[in-house]
């Protein structure tokens, strides 16, 4: 609190010098979970800031921005702990902010949607990847800045095809996402003309991350467990719960590559993407938090540089005219993706390439070469207009 | 004394036995760390010099004797001596630096740094940093009004394009442009700046004494997706009259009806072409293709591409010495 009152004091000095008018505030809330899922692999393993570190940035640099056009920016966070009622929760932010972005899972932000819907509170969403909340769950006051679940599936499912990986061996986790994860990967496969040849589930037996000599274990375990498989080329893991895709490279019983939740990963970011501009953001980021940036700190980026971009384009810090502004056909972002990001309208939800990375270089980058689309390319990644279940109103 | 006659000897008689005056184009190569020289008589390499790591903006100084060029992963430019094809000084930019460009006596140097969000001044004779201005998020397109009095800043990730005073070092108006607005270009009587936009994929037109927009240049190119189409570097003729603006992923050059500001002519040239420069006379201009690793020669009184010169790996800038 004390920090952001600082904030604030520094730029109104910078901005009373050169305006007589009184600025324009922009308040954005943030709501998201306390504690942090945990990763198998240790460097991976998120930090407490995961996500709000990338919206906090964006609000540095729209204040930057912001000092040419009176506007300054301010981020109000709250983080639910178990139990609390994310309703609530919401009210009370949209007490404060007119926009809210959210880093929620899909029942808790249809609840925050829900909540916020009749005071016409708009929330970006951040973190969740279902694709339930896009389609029949779908929201007219929720703009979806994470990418699907499907897109994700696509994106990977575009490489492999083209690498002429075309005979897959799909191995799904037992928890809920890693299910829903293997059933965006199926459509996947049908879709550009791979072939599943078969299916194995790993079943979660409970059991910590992190033992004191768990790889001897492991080395065991994995190649026994994908033994006397058909033919196949990639090993493709659906394990969102992180409980076995990282144990699966170079463990396979057959030398061959994975892909998934493991190995060659599509994603909305990474710390290692450097084109487009790209390094700028990445230097930028790493300054001001003292790590490397993840997609989901990409993903409140986004969300909170598509708030400033609406206010610099509308002169106006009017939460409406924001959220009309980003609904317009002609509006766009740019995001270090290469090319511009616009919205889908029949769904809200942001399109944008998605890359493809081994975890320490970018391997790709989809949609690939050749798969095209009357509208966009970006298109051919996720649910198209024609196959929508939303109905927005 | 000696030499210079020498040299203005053979000039005249250079001038005599060829159809053409010789030119010398030195292009920058982002990923290979190198700068391509190419004669353009022979339309052929003929030097390759190592510099820095990631050399990017490249100017000759205004008495033709050296070549400037941002090394931006080293943190400086390097200076080229043209008659050695050495890099024999450094100057002090600050971090990162992309695009510069000078004053009409060839004594400041005013520098973009895409990381730290400002422009540098450097005196080019005492070879020490002046000053910085605060601009907005990711410097990148610099450009001077042919009258000296304003500098243009153009920043990726706030849009704007700034006007600066050269005066008093201070911005005095900040103009909203399309979304990564990467080159600005003033006509030589200052009647007009273009701005670029990436990823708008439009060329903003600006009345430099209003400071406000007056007209976009759209592009639409049929077979071609929109996300493609990237207007990145922008040469105008001397007269005002056509503009040239590389196009990047879309591989084409849009020639532009600088009066109305329509597009005439799309030319295909090579992948993701970046930056370009008229030759001296303009009857060519020259143009770097990023990832086919070529530079696209274009007849510019026929509006055509008659030559590809094979470069260094991702070439990005190009500049010829004026005479």
């Amino acid at each position: 609190m004390i920090r952001w009152l600082i904030g604030a004091i520094g730029l109104s000095i910078v901005a009373s010098s050169a305006f007589a008018a009184d600025p324009i505030d922009i308040r954005v809330g943030y709501l998201g979970q306390a504690g942090i899922k945990s990763k198998l692999s240790l460097v991976e393993q998120p930090s407490e800031n995961d996500g709000i570190a990338g919206a906090r940035l964006a609000i540095e640099d729209n204040n930057t921005t912001g000092k040419f056009l009176n506007q300054r920016f301010f981020l109000e966070e709250i983080r639910l702990k178990d139990g609390e009622d994310v309703a609530k929760a919401a009210m009370a932010l949209a007490d404060r902010n007119g926009i809210i972005i959210a880093d929620l899972p899909a029942d808790a932000l249809l609840k925050a949607a829900d909540a916020l819907r009749d005071r016409k509170t708009v929330l970006l969403n951040a973190g969740a990847i279902d694709d339930r909340l896009r389609e029949q769950d779908c929201r007219a006051n929720v703009i979806h800045v994470a990418p699907t679940r499907s897109m994700l599936a696509d994106a990977l499912a575009q490489y492999l095809v083209w690498k002429q990986w075309k005979r897959w061996l799909l191995v799904v986790g037992s928890h809920e996402p890693d299910k829903l994860y293997a059933d965006a990967l199926r459509r996947a496969a049908t879709r550009f003309g791979a072939k599943i040849v078969q299916e194995r589930v790993f079943e979660d037996t409970g059991g910590a991350r992190r033992t004191d000599s768990g790889v001897t274990l492991i080395q065991r375990q994995m190649p026994v467990f994908t033994q006397a498989a058909p033919a196949y080329d990639v090993l493709v893991a659906a394990d969102e719960s992180e409980v076995f895709a990282s144990y699966l490279p170079y463990r396979t019983w057959d030398p061959r590559p994975i892909a998934g939740s493991a190995g060659l990963v599509p994603t909305s970011w990474d710390a290692a993407h450097d084109q487009w501009g790209a390094i700028q953001i990445q230097n930028r980021f790493v300054k001001l938090n003292s790590r490397r940036m993840t997609a989901r700190d990409m993903q409140a980026w986004t969300a909170a540089r598509m708030i400033g971009e609406a206010t610099s384009r509308t002169n106006s810090g009017d939460p409406k005219s924001v959220f009309d502004f980003l609904k317009r056909p002609d509006f766009s972002v740019a995001a270090f993706k290469g090319q511009r990001l616009t919205l889908r309208d029949w769904n809200l939800q942001l399109r944008q390439p998605i890359l493809l990375v081994d975890g320490r270089m970018i391997v790709s980058v989809s949609p690939q070469e050749g798969f095209l689309h009357q509208y966009s390319e970006l298109d051919t990644l996720g649910v198209d207009r024609p196959e929508t279940k939303c109905k927005l109103n | 004394m000696w030499r210079r006659c020498l040299l203005s000897g053979m000039a005249v008689w250079l001038a005599a036995t060829s159809p053409a005056l010789a030119f010398v184009a030195y292009v920058s190569n982002e990923k290979s760390n190198t700068v391509s020289v190419i004669d353009t008589d022979k339309w052929a390499v003929t030097h390759t010099i190592k510099v820095g790591q990631r050399p990017r903006g490249i100017e000759f100084t205004k008495n033709g004797k050296f070549v400037m060029v941002a090394v931006g992963d080293d943190d400086k430019i390097e200076v080229i001596d043209t008659a050695t094809h050495q890099v024999v000084d450094s100057l002090p930019s600050g971090p990162d630096p992309e695009l510069f460009t000078q004053d009409a006596a060839g004594k400041l140097l005013y520098v973009a740094n895409e990381n730290d969000n400002t422009v540098t001044i450097i005196d080019l004779e005492k070879r020490v940093r002046l000053g910085d201005i605060q601009v907005g998020v990711e410097p990148e397109g610099m450009a001077l009004s042919p009258d000296g009095k304003i500098l243009i800043n153009t920043s990726e990730t706030t849009n704007m394009a700034h006007f600066i005073d050269t005066a008093t070092r201070e911005i005095v108006a900040n103009v909203l442009v399309d979304a990564r607005p990467r080159y600005a270009e003033f006509k030589r009587d200052s009647s007009e700046l273009w701005v670029s936009s990436e990823i708008g994929g439009t060329v903003s037109i600006l009345d430099p004494a209003k400071r406000t927009i007056t007209g976009k240049i759209e592009f639409n190119i049929p077979g071609l997706r929109r996300e493609a189409i990237q207007p990145v570097g922008i040469a105008i003729t001397k007269d005002g009259k056509t503009g040239f603006i590389a196009l990047g992923p879309a591989n084409r050059v849009a020639v532009v009806d600088a009066t109305t500001h329509k597009v005439t002519k799309y030319l295909l040239v090579g992948q993701r072409v970046w930056h370009m420069a008229f030759t001296p006379d303009e009857k060519y201009l020259l143009v770097t293709n990023g990832v086919s690793n070529d530079v696209s020669v274009i007849d510019v009184p026929a509006q055509k591409v008659i030559k590809t010169i094979q470069v260094g790996e991702l070439p990005w800038g190009i500049t010829f010495a004026q005479p």
